[in-house]
């Protein structure tokens, strides 16, 4: 953070909305309440996110969806525990990530990043690269290598564990980030636009993998996008934040069953629900 | 396929003809233009008096010597370069004060102060080696703060959301990413190294190459100049493929080495 700017911290203000809660049963993975975060630079006071009340269950892949400059990326960098929230409670598992601007390293260790960009260490193979968040906590070196073999065949890159970095594609440095990720058996699976820098073709068939994966590993996802359709192809609901400042504008639950086909895509009641998300990200910049 | 074949193979083709041409062409010119000795010797002479010269205990102690001061005064700069690189490159404020004082280090002619080291350090070994170590110390040092400062901020970010210790991020991350410029900086410090002990010795002392070079100057000696700035030519290719070898077995990873194996090979 530049220096210039400070944080802001003062009383939550006010539970003006309630908390949204799914009533699907399942134990509470991550509850999100009055999240709020501010930034004041000597010229500028902005709310980036304002009073975020979010439940998510165990196994729930959660979209995140809005125009840039809603605070999806400040909302997840707060929940990856890279950024502290100016108001409100952030709890894993119930207990709490954040104490004041301090982060509870302990929770954060459950926590799995995928980032916009694969951020390989391109000095370590694949399996390297995988198993890195392992190595940081002193797994033995056959333990880590066996793991790194085992999630690559699961991201569809087996046989390419002593490949190095420079020698994939856009799509496959991707699929090592999200094994990466997935490496420390995480308790929720960040996931920060992290299929924004590939091509269409390639985009799709990511969606698919990563819905596999995510059912396979049964893995509790929030998942940021500004893609309406692989926001709905993706999540069991869909958040919709609106800008200035950043709030939840609506919850959609998305009841197509689980796996998906890609061909769901071109069903009516996928449309209707992608259409309604557009307009209402159409309303957000007339706003 | 056999195309890339023949396109590897070429430098290796390519080089020792050039050589070749180049010494013939030599010859030819000091037989046709009758050219005396002292002014260009035949390339056989030359070959005549660096054999001859390689087969004194001589010739070796001077080829030592000036080893030895490169090397010494390049390992100094290394270590130093590198610690001053991680300091400034890790300091902002401290870079911020140093700035000017580094700019106008780097812009005054530092050969210019070599007779003041050898005011200062004598005319024994001491006077080369710092020299040697202040012409390399540079570069060193410059490349090794630019690479603490360009580690890629994603990458410290995954650090951080690993929960990665101060000693984990550096052993992982910001040494591996510094790395490339700490040899970027050696392969030209390695070269100013050996040119910082030839002018030292060219200005003072007894001992080493660049001194022999001056003697037989003095000499008229051409054909024994030729051979000691063979052997010097020699020596500094021998010290950088030194370094660029560690390079390639230390960074296999890095672009400058996969860019030139796919080049040559």
């Amino acid at each position: 953070m530049s220096p210039d700017s400070a944080e802001v911290t003062h009383p939550t203000s006010g539970a003006r909305q309630k908390t949204v809660t799914d009533d699907r049963s399942g134990a509470v993975k991550l509850e999100l309440t009055g999240v709020g975060k501010e930034f004041r630079t000597k010229r500028a006071h902005t709310v980036a996110l304002k009073d975020i009340n979010l439940t998510i269950k165990d196994g729930e892949f959660v979209s995140v969806i809005g125009r840039s400059g809603c605070g999806k990326t400040t909302l997840l960098r707060m929940l990856a525990g890279l950024l502290s929230p100016t108001t409100g409670q952030i709890l894993v598992e119930g207990k709490s990530l954040w104490n004041g601007t301090k982060v509870d390293t302990s929770v954060v260790s459950q926590l799995g990043v995928v980032f916009q960009e694969a951020n390989l260490f391109p000095w370590y193979s694949v399996a390297e690269n995988i198993a890195l968040p392992l190595q940081l906590r002193g797994v033995d070196k056959k333990t880590r290598l066996a793991r790194a073999a085992e999630l690559a065949e699961l991201v569809g890159l087996g046989g390419f564990e002593r490949s190095y970095p420079r020698e994939l594609s856009g799509g496959m440095r991707q699929r090592v980030a999200i094994a990466r990720a997935l490496s420390i058996s995480p308790k929720l699976l960040l996931m920060d636009e992290p299929f924004g820098a590939l091509d269409a073709l390639t985009r799709e068939r990511m969606n698919m993998e990563l819905q596999r994966i995510s059912l396979a590993t049964k893995a509790t996802v929030v998942f940021i996008t500004h893609d309406i359709t692989e926001a709905v192809f993706l999540g069991d609901r869909v958040v919709h934040l609106t800008p200035r400042p950043g709030r939840i504008h609506q919850i959609r639950t998305i009841e197509f069953a689980k796996p998906r086909d890609i061909d769901v895509q071109t069903e009516p009641e996928f449309g209707a629900i992608a259409r309604d998300l557009r307009h209402a990200l159409d309303e957000d910049e007339k706003r | 396929m056999t195309r890339n074949r023949t396109r590897k193979l070429l430098p290796w083709i390519s080089t020792p003809v050039i050589i070749v041409l180049a010494v013939v062409i030599w010859d030819i010119y000091v037989r046709v233009t009758d050219t005396p000795d002292v002014v260009l010797p035949p390339p056989g002479r030359v070959l005549e008096e660096l054999v001859a010269a390689l087969g004194t205990g001589e010739m070796w102690y001077h080829t030592w010597i000036t080893t030895s001061e490169t090397l010494s005064g390049f390992l100094i700069a290394l270590v130093i370069g590198v610690v001053a690189g991680v300091v400034l490159g890790k300091v902002p404020w401290l870079e911020m004060s140093l700035r000017p004082v580094i700019v106008a280090s780097q812009v005054v002619p530092k050969v210019a102060l070599i007779p003041l080291f050898v005011v200062w350090f004598g005319f024994g070994i001491t006077s080369k080696v710092v020299i040697s170590a202040l012409l390399a110390f540079f570069p060193i040092m410059l490349n090794v703060q630019l690479g603490v400062r360009s580690v890629e901020a994603g990458q410290r970010e995954v650090m951080r959301s690993l929960n990665a210790s101060r000693w984990q991020t550096f052993r992982h991350l910001e040494m591996k990413s510094t790395l490339p410029y700490v040899f970027a900086g050696m392969e030209v410090g390695i070269v100013l190294a050996i040119i910082g002990a030839i002018v030292g010795e060219y200005l003072g002392g007894s001992e080493g190459l660049g001194y022999m070079l001056v003697r037989t100057l003095n000499d008229l000696n051409a054909s024994a100049m030729f051979a000691t700035t063979i052997l010097l030519s020699l020596i500094g290719l021998l010290l950088y493929f030194a370094v660029n070898a560690l390079k390639r077995f230390l960074i296999p990873w890095h672009e400058s080495v996969y860019a030139q194996q796919d080049l040559n090979g």
